[in-house]
């Protein structure tokens, strides 16, 4: 007996700058994708279904759920993960806000803040606490009460870090 | 090392030494691990709570292609003897351990594992799943504690006594056990009493909520040694676990840990990594396993739900005469429900002449609870410090002075008993009383102000850490103490301090099993306040290694220095008399290892006092009287830490553990249903936002501990132990309903106003929970 | 899961071709926020999965006086930070701002939260005010459909399993209207709507008497429904602060809830009420500033 398994679909892709062609499940998510086809195992599952955000990664400048989009949905997409926050060996200074202010604690809903925190700035360059914290609402954090969270990404908007 | 200096490092806000990795994404957690020719393994999970298993027919499922292995509990090896308990702040018997793991003749909560399935693709080993056909004979359905006690209620366990001080009874029963504590004559006590105060309270089981999902790694070489990549918090622990399940010596299973996505309590006993290395074993390959959001809600352990009666008796001018409590904690599906933690907690802030606790441990079709930080604390502290606040009310006294006039100091009982060694309660209280938090008067309408308080008396157990000094005279901190917390950072930084070396000559690796000596795991607020003492002797046995190498490179052939004249500091070693040469570096002596041996200090916590450990948290809150929602204006947590090693994280575990019990106050619970969970998801099981939590104000108060080089105390459990009272308190003061159940969902928040303002009940719906049968 | 293919269609009859395997063996996709999750929760079993963001007419996109063309595939995010969508039919922006986080918002499509049907979507009853309708293409061609006759019950749509939602249109809203959308959760974010309502008033500017009045009611019955017996007591008279308030009584009575997870039908009521004064309030508040 043998389970009726669709083929894979071949996907052109650029991933935090680098082009990328991964034969991708037609069923599987782009979080999947990038974790198990990609390698690049950054971004985390939580949840699954979209209610936790620790899969967050930038799709066309956008946040959004990897969990919540299909890998084949990312054709000819451009994608960034945590794993390319970083350029040229130099820390997005919301990292270096992150580690300086205890932003972190156990780190897997890190790599999602992070990102979602990223498309604020983008979209927002100097956002009030109230647009901070609406824009990680989508993020679940259990370790830090998001106190220190909000405070860092507070700290990147001020230009307190570089 | 020399005696008490100006701090380099401890006290100061060093950033986490796994900071990068995780902001990098390159730290590697659990479902991270992966290894050639891995295969998937899924678990086949009851769908019923309570169920006979009369068989199970693996057959099909074997012949689908891609399957590799299927194991049931026949591939349990046989059970010879119980050799221990296990657990940390939640024990559990060997055998109930072997049954939580995978049912055995019944399955006794929904999401009970029943076979597991390890196949080259995860969509495999999923459609295999459905595959083996299970012949349940459904049985009725034991939903909470209440009923489990009553009469007649269906069994879980047919073998299973009511443990009691008592005659054995003669009927099995769903009550595990039941203890008592106290002292004096809580009648007399009372009788003393101008008011007395009895009021019951329940709370609603609730899950850790670590974003992590259980995930594990296995593999089995040739020779049967085992390796298990795994998310836990305690490799050791996790170790004897299997060792006892899975009838391997320690010394061919080694634990390895990876980084642990949270745990709080939860990520103590083995679950999936015994069923992955069954189905390595029984494939050949690696297995590796990570459970779904939804599985984690119905296979993990979370905490658990309580119903408690408190009475408390004082006089006039607010001094206690007596304190009672009644507590039944379900446990889930076998004993063992956190009543020691509870009966620790509740009453210790406050000095009672008269004192008695009784507590059950009872057993029901839910998944067996775990550890949730400070078991047993944030419920009855839900119950003691609301009572409290409505003992302020009737005698009208200030409810930070009521504290006050009642609060514990050093030399005073514990709830167990004993004698407080030195504690901080009253300078923490001072500190209370002069802050603006509650100073600041609350204003307008529909709002309000609560305090609670909280306590922890700390775990203690052993805690090793071997420190190494290496040739170029950096140091490796060696140990098996997992981090869950940020002790990597605080071990190099109690160590640099110790050692009087800079902090970057300073690297913590934390190892697998096999690569350290036994260590316990990382709960109970215990970490840090050990490992200082640990890492103390360590560098004290390093230094003094070091010492006798350094006198042989003091000495000339005319003066002879001994290890004994030899004094270290700042990174040199002085020879006090008798030689010319006035001292060597740390690093020469070091390098002298190449040819002279280890130089390894062997560090032990040995056998410690508790370090105990309060907080006070002031809640400023608003209320929707039109809908029942409740708005968190404002809130301030008050912490006696004794010292804080570091102070960022510190205030990080004050806020994670606040957050948490807000979340427990106000949101979350297990919705059942005849046993059958309704919310197992992030979306219906409401844990906090960004947006539904205020800045969290951390005020660190230090009275140093009794013990340890620095005086640190544990700080991670007790922030969660009073904001469920200190909302449930401001709640009262803003519109004058006292709720006596948790979760404070605007529901239940609106229907306690609609009683309160007509008199009438309009319930058709059980707002909470549909598992208490009323 | 059930295993499925996936298409991504450029043209609509390529779509529509593909759609003719019909009987929930496929499934259109748009967001894809609520299908993916719904299938791996084994809740749907397509054989393919259609993803229709790239046919264009699913794209489309165009507001002006005569009124707002939304294709089904356009993110929510656009229409609720759309300052045209904001001006003019505020109820519209607001709930589309609330389906979900920002990353859902990204993904999540007002067809998407039409076709999905819950009795609980936030644009529903948004678009019940402004009496939508859904333009939808199938194999017997194009028709519309008002939106009131749209939603048959919980996942149920007009839908036949062949067709293809291609847009949803709003005529101009009344002159001198305001329009406001509210829904009830426990936490701020990442919630169902326990309950939900919006409201459009219009009115007389001279007299001040309301020619309009749009309610309608999310997740407290089968389908979001309109409380046309409150419409139905507002219009003609002067609002007063009494006659909002027995119109949001009378709103009641169009709300059939059951109880769940998310509360109990009581409760759900006692919701509704709440709601409607408060919608029907900022309104007023807003057409007499």
């Amino acid at each position: 007996m043998a389970l009726r398994i669709p083929p894979r679909i071949p996907l052109r892709t650029t991933i935090n700058g680098d082009p990328y062609e991964l034969m991708v499940k037609p069923y599987q998510t782009l979080l999947e994708a990038l974790r198990d086809e990609a390698g690049l195992t950054g971004t985390k599952e939580g949840c699954g279904n979209g209610n936790c955000g620790s899969c967050t990664v930038l799709f066309n400048g956008l946040p959004v759920n990897s969990c919540l989009v299909l890998a084949p949905e990312a054709q000819d997409g451009h994608i960034v993960t945590v794993e390319g926050l970083a350029k040229d060996g130099r820390l997005d200074p919301l990292q270096k806000a992150f580690s300086q202010h205890g932003a972190l604690q156990c780190g897997i809903c890190t790599p999602g803040f992070l990102m979602a925190a990223r498309a604020i700035l983008d979209s927002n360059p100097h956002p009030s606490e109230k647009v901070i914290r609406a824009g990680i609402a989508g993020n679940l954090c259990r370790c830090t009460g998001y106190d220190k969270i909000v405070r860092a990404i507070m700290a990147v908007a001020r230009g307190e870090v570089d | 090392m020399t005696g008490r200096k100006e701090p380099r490092y401890v006290g100061k806000r060093v950033i986490k030494a796994d900071a990068l990795e995780k902001v990098t994404g390159a730290a590697l957690f659990g479902a991270d691990a992966r290894l050639p020719g891995m295969l998937h393994g899924k678990v086949l999970r009851s769908p019923h709570p309570h169920a006979r298993i009369r068989a199970i027919d693996c057959g099909k499922a074997l012949e689908l292609e891609g399957v590799k292995a299927v194991v049931t509990v026949a591939d349990l090896p046989p059970f010879e003897e119980a050799k221990a308990a296990f657990g940390g702040e939640l024990m559990i018997d060997q055998v109930h351990l072997r049954k939580l793991t995978i049912a055995h003749d019944k399955a006794l909560f929904e999401g009970h594992a029943i076979a597991a399935v390890a196949a080259t693709s995860p969509e495999v080993a999923e459609a295999a799943l459905e595959l083996i056909q299970v012949d349940y004979e459904l049985l009725p359905v034991v939903e909470n504690a209440l009923d489990a006690m009553k009469e007649g209620a269906p069994l879980l366990h047919e073998d299973l006594y009511t443990d009691t001080l008592g005659e054995r009874p003669k009927a099995p029963s769903n009550i595990a056990s039941i203890i008592e504590g106290g002292w004096g004559d809580v009648d007399k006590g009372f009788a003393e009493a101008d008011v007395v105060l009895e009021k019951s309270y329940e709370t609603q089981m609730v899950h850790q909520g670590y974003i992590e999902p259980q995930a594990c790694l296995a593999s089995v070489d040739a020779d049967g040694n085992v390796t298990v990549w795994v998310s836990t918090q305690g490799t050791f622990n996790a170790q004897r676990q299997l060792s006892a399940l899975l009838m391997i010596p320690l010394h061919k299973l080694n634990v390895v840990p990876l980084e642990i996505g949270g745990g709080f309590g939860g990520k103590i006993y083995v679950m999936l990594e015994t069923l992955a290395i069954l189905l390595a074993r029984k494939s050949g390959r690696p297995v590796k396993m990570v459970m779904t959001r939804a599985e984690v809600f119905r296979g993990t352990g979370p905490g658990s739900p309580a119903y408690i009666d408190v009475k408390i008796g004082a006089k006039r001018d607010g001094h206690l005469t007596a304190c009672y409590a009644k507590m039944i904690l379900d446990a889930g599906a076998f004993p063992g429900s956190p009543v020691a933690g509870a009966f620790m907690v509740g009453f210790a802030p406050y000095k009672m002449p008269h004192f008695k606790q009784e507590g059950y441990d009872v057993v029901t079709n839910k998944p067996r609870v775990q550890a949730y930080r400070a078991p047993g604390g944030t419920a009855v502290a839900f119950a003691v410090e609301s009572a409290l606040d409505q003992v302020a009310e009737a005698l009208g006294i200030d409810p930070l002075e009521l504290r006050r006039i009642n609060a514990v100091e050093e030399g005073d009982l514990m709830t167990s008993g004993q004698k407080y060694n030195r504690i901080g309660l009253k300078q923490l209280l001072e500190r209370v009383a002069q802050h603006p938090a509650w100073t600041q008067p609350s204003s307008g309408p529909n709002r309000g102000r609560g305090l609670a308080l909280g306590a922890w008396q700390g775990a203690v157990l052993t805690t090793t850490a071997q420190v190494i000094a290496n040739t170029d005279g950096t140091v490796t901190v060696v140990t098996g103490q997992v981090d869950v917390t940020g002790t990597r950072t605080t071990i190099q930084q109690m160590t640099a301090e110790l050692l009087e070396l800079p902090l970057e000559l300073v690297k913590v690796n934390v190892v697998d099993t096999h690569s350290a000596p036994y260590t316990d795991l990382s709960a109970g607020s215990r970490t840090t306040y050990t490992m200082s003492v640990a890492l103390k002797n360590g560098c004290q046995d390093l230094v003094a290694h070091m010492k006798r190498l350094a006198a042989d490179l003091l000495s000339h052939p005319e003066s002879k220095v001994r290890p004994e004249d030899v004094n270290y500091s700042n990174g040199r070693f002085w020879a006090s008399r008798g030689s010319e040469q006035p001292s060597v570096s740390w690093r020469e002596v070091a390098e002298r290892s190449r040819t002279r041996g280890p130089l390894v200090g062997q560090g032990n916590s040995g056998r410690l006092p508790p370090a105990p450990t309060f907080a006070a948290h002031v809640a400023d809150v608003e209320v929707d009287q039109e809908t029942g929602k409740v708005r968190l204006l404002r809130y301030t947590c008050f912490q006696e830490v004794g010292k804080a090693i570091n102070p960022q994280q510190v205030e990080g575990q004050m806020q994670g553990g606040a957050g948490q019990g807000i979340g427990w106050g106000l949101f979350e619970y297990y919705f059942y249903q005849q046993g059958k969970l309704l919310n197992p998801t992030f979306l219906d099981y409401r844990m906090p936002t960004a947006l539904d939590l205020p800045m969290l104000d951390s005020v660190l108060v230090e009275v140093p501990a009794s013990e340890g080089p620095f005086g640190a105390r544990g700080v991670g459990e007790v922030p969660i132990v009073p904001p469920a009272a200190a909302l449930a308190n401001a709640i009262y003061r803003a519109v004058g309903v006292r709720m006596s159940r948790l979760p404070m969902t605007p529901e239940n928040v609106y229907w306690a106003l609609q009683e309160k303002g007509a008199g009438v009940t309009p319930r058709g719906h059980a707002p909470v929970s549909s598992s208490r049968g009323s | 899961m059930k295993l499925f293919e996936y298409a991504a269609p450029t043209d609509l009859a390529e779509a529509l071709r593909l759609m003719q395997r019909g009987d929930g063996e496929v499934w259109a996709m748009a967001g894809g926020t609520d299908l993916i999750d719904q299938v791996r929760q084994r809740r749907k079993e397509p054989s393919l999965v259609l993803d229709l963001k790239r046919v264009p007419e699913l794209q489309a996109y165009q507001g002006g006086p005569q009124g707002l063309r939304v294709g089904a595939a356009v993110p929510c995010r656009r229409i609720s930070s759309d300052p045209l969508v904001k001006d003019r039919y505020p109820a519209l922006a607001e709930s589309a701002a609330l389906v979900g986080s920002v990353q859902i918002q990204n993904r999540a499509t007002l067809g998407g939260n039409i076709c999905n049907a819950a009795p609980s979507a936030d644009t529903a009853p948004a678009l019940l005010v402004y009496e939508a309708r859904a333009l939808i293409a199938g194999p017997g061609g194009r028709r519309e459909v008002p939106l009131d006759g749209f939603f048959l019950g919980p996942g149920k749509t007009a839908l036949s399993s062949r067709d293809i939602l291609l847009e949803l249109r709003l005529p101009p809203p009344p002159a001198h209207s305001h329009s406001h959308y509210l829904r009830f959760i426990p936490r701020e974010e990442m919630d169902i709507a326990v309950a939900g309502v919006a409201s459009l008033l219009a009115l007389d500017p001279g007299t001040g008497r309301c020619t309009r009045a749009r309610i309608a009611l999310g997740a407290v019955a089968p389908r979001p429904v309109r409380a046309l017996e409150a419409e139905a007591l507002l219009e003609g008279q002067v609002p007063t602060e009494a006659l909002l308030r027995e119109a949001a009584a009378r709103a009641v009575q169009a709300a059939i809830p059951i109880s769940d997870v998310r509360g109990s039908a009581e409760y759900r009521k006692a919701l509704i009420e709440v709601l409607a004064y408060r919608t029907l309030e900022q309104c007023l508040q807003k057409l007499r500033s």
